[in-house]
């Protein structure tokens, strides 16, 4: 099949898969929409307060980087930076080699994702488990999460029942509280054998230095319990100036994810544990990760940076309903994904150049941001840069269009003559041979009818 | 918003689809302006906002034809167009087309003069009941380049207004319909597979006709039903207003 990678993908998906992110992304858009509408007087109010604070977080992300280290310092964590996966990894790795840590337990975590840690660790000898449930199913299946906040949105739970069977976790049993079941006796072991534990942080407070996770298992608070040397890995755009701010930031998370007022777990984490806490981490390491953000942060799709990760871009996109995440074939899928891969990517867009143009535009991802990214206006601007790096000879047929749409008498004799759309590159043509053509009934033609129209009235009505 | 010129001299932006495939809305357009007591001009040199290059990623050849839009419609008073998208073009994607031109004032002078048309009855004009009669029943598919403004709200304050017309509700509202322009023949599976999803949820809602206020997601939904030779009735807004009022060339949309 032709066509750009992603509507390949799409295509390629069987129907039973493409059911089940479509109605798991329908059934969280659905959930959101009910608990905005239900909690919020001002959920646009508190959107647009949210995107400014993360904006201005950016706008000075020097300054509140140098306050977050300072701050988590003086609670007793050690603070690196990392310039991209490679340092991260490297960093990371010597944290637990010094440890002698052999087993590590793992929370949910998109960064740790994008820096490939858990194959990373494997190959240094290094035990790595998935803590949360969609993503210990990823982890068993070889497999890849499919959405930001819905790991395995992608599979029903015929699939994971015969993936744990395939595993050693028993007879095949779809009933999910058995799957559950058999996933909490399995990590818990793991937990308690583990001597380390890796998480990301939702939030970071430049204030007080707090790092603030969200869970709905509670697997980050197992981890943290069972195990005395704690790492979380951290993009730099995750600074919150204060505690405060945090409210603002929580309430919307997640509504905005599961359509929950509250996450199950809320975890703010002021350094290792104190002198009369009997369990928790001695050691907690924050690994801030830039991988391209500074770059992103000096371009001009800077707002993409203020995401919280909460997915609802992901469930009210027509196009990700309809391709699923893998097709973005990235850690990042849906409307942020499109924005954010190819920037993440480097200077270049190549290979990533068919994300941004992936979207009708039709902006419900901006409707329901909550920190209100205007995702619609970045896409063209990628859209723009991806028409840089391209061939010229591509852009010879708009610039024929273009030409023709900018010089009228041209235009009128095309409308006349019924060659209006010949100016357009072939691609965007809506005869019954064009891409257009394949699947639709064109409208017929009616070029100069209204001119005519407007010449007869004027002639009759002088 | 409440900034914009609202005078009784309008200049009809009537777009490239009417201008090729539609031009009853564009006829429509005009009876109803003319009707509000509005002196429509429409400029002959007009040719289209530069959308498919906008969408396209080619910005120099999206500017040449924004920048002759600009000089068509050149002037004071308000720009009016039968499409939600042709006027975010001229406001959103020629501002962010012209950040760092030196035309840019030219650019922002337009898009401040920009109304898309039942914005411009109902916030410009301040008509918010419509009257006449129109027996039926239609879906309003609310297209997605009128979000964040008053469109599709002056749309729907318009046509709720009208004797005899009943809006129904029509389920997964805030979904686009696949159209997205270049989208459509850049992945057209996906397009046409959102689409499907569109007219699903429109046949479901058994309205005589589905009503919206951009050509371009009707040609889409038309297109597809048509293929499928399971057809829709499709209606712009304003067909509907001047039908309603019996004004001349009623019927001509059935």
């Amino acid at each position: 099949m032709k066509g750009p990678p992603l509507e390949r993908y799409a295509a390629a998906q069987g129907a039973e898969r493409r059911d089940s992110v479509r109605l798991g992304s329908k059934a969280g858009h659905d959930a959101r929409s009910v608990a905005f509408a239900r909690d919020l007087s001002d959920p646009d109010g508190l959107r647009v307060l949210a995107g400014r604070i993360k904006q201005h977080v950016l706008e000075h992300l020097d300054t509140y980087l140098d306050q977050a280290e300072r701050r988590m310092t003086a609670t007793g964590a050690e603070v690196h930076f990392a310039a991209d996966a490679q340092a991260a990894r490297r960093v990371i790795a010597t944290i637990l080699e010094r440890r002698g840590a052999r087993r590590v337990v793992k929370a949910k975590t998109m960064v740790s994702e994008e820096i490939e840690l858990a194959a990373h660790l494997e190959e240094r000898g290094i035990e790595c488990v998935e803590t949360d449930l969609g993503e210990f199913v990823v982890q068993l299946d070889r497999d890849r999460p499919s959405h930001i906040v819905k790991p395995i949105i992608h599979k029903n739970r015929r699939e994971v029942a015969a993936t744990f069977e395939g595993h050693g976790l028993g007879a095949y049993d779809d009933t999910p509280e058995v799957i559950t079941r058999r996933a909490r006796a399995f990590l818990r072991r793991k937990y308690l054998d583990a001597d380390a534990a890796v998480t990301g942080a939702n939030f970071v407070s430049a204030e007080s230095g707090r790092i603030v996770l969200v869970t709905n298992e509670g697997n980050s608070r197992f981890c943290l319990a069972a195990t005395r040397c704690h790492v979380a890995v951290v993009g730099i755009e995750k600074i919150v100036p204060t505690d405060r701010d945090l409210a603002v930031f929580l309430n919307l998370l997640a509504r905005s994810a599961t359509g929950q007022r509250l996450t199950a777990y809320t975890e703010l984490i002021a350094g290792p544990r104190g002198p009369g806490q009997p369990d928790g981490p001695d050691e907690v390491h924050v690994v801030l990760l830039d991988n391209g953000r500074a770059d992103v942060l000096s371009g001009d799709c800077r707002e993409i940076l203020r995401c919280i990760r909460c997915g609802a871009c992901l469930n009210v996109c027509p196009v990700y309903r309809q391709a699923s995440g893998h097709a973005y074939r990235s850690v990042y899928p849906g409307p942020v994904g499109a924005v954010l891969t190819p920037l993440l990517a480097g200077r270049r867009l190549t290979g990533w150049s068919d994300l941004p143009g992936a979207s009708t535009l039709c902006g419900a991802c901006h409707e329901v941001c909550p920190v209100d990214i205007p995702i619609e206006e970045l896409l063209p601007r990628l859209r723009a840069r991806a028409a840089r790096e391209r061939a010229p000879a591509s852009a010879a047929g708009i610039g024929a269009w273009s030409l023709l749409a900018s010089t009228p008498a041209a235009w009128r004799a095309a409308l006349a003559a019924g060659a209006l759309f010949e100016a357009l590159p072939a691609s965007f043509r809506s005869r019954a041979s064009g891409p257009w053509g394949e699947h639709h009934d064109p409208p017929a033609w009616r070029g100069g009818a209204f001119r005519r129209w407007l010449d007869e009235r004027s002639r009759g009505g002088a | 918003m409440t900034a914009r010129p609202a005078g009784r001299d309008v200049a009809l932006m009537a777009t490239c689809l009417c201008d090729a495939f539609f031009d009853d809305v564009a006829r429509a357009s005009v009876q109803v302006l003319e009707h509000l007591g509005c002196r429509v001009a429409v400029p002959a040199d007009q040719t289209c906002c530069g959308q498919p290059a906008y969408n396209a990623g080619e910005w120099d050849a999206a500017r040449r034809v924004a920048r002759h839009a600009m000089r068509v419609f050149e002037g004071e008073g308000p720009v009016v167009t039968p499409s939600g998208s042709c006027a975010r073009m001229l406001s959103h994607g020629a501002a962010a087309m012209f950040e760092r031109e030196p035309d840019r004032g030219a650019a922002e002078r337009l898009a401040a003069r920009v109304w898309e048309l039942s914005d411009y009855i109902v916030n410009g004009l301040g008509v918010t009941a419509w009257g006449g009669r129109f027996e039926g029943s239609l879906a309003f598919h609310r297209s997605c380049h009128s979000r964040g403004t008053a469109c599709a709200e002056a749309a729907l304050t318009l046509l709720s207004s009208i004797p005899g017309l009943r809006i129904v509700e029509i389920g997964e509202t805030e979904q686009c319909c696949g159209f997205g322009g270049l989208f459509s023949t850049t992945f057209p599976r996906l397009s046409r597979e959102i689409g499907a999803l569109k007219l699903a949820e429109l046949r479901s809602a058994s309205a005589d006709a589905v009503v919206s206020a951009d050509m371009g997601c009707l040609m889409h939904l038309d297109g597809l039903a048509r293929r499928e030779r399971r057809p829709v009735r499709t209606l712009h807004v304003v067909q509907v207003l001047r039908d309603a009022l019996r004004l001349e060339g009623s019927g001509a949309a059935s």
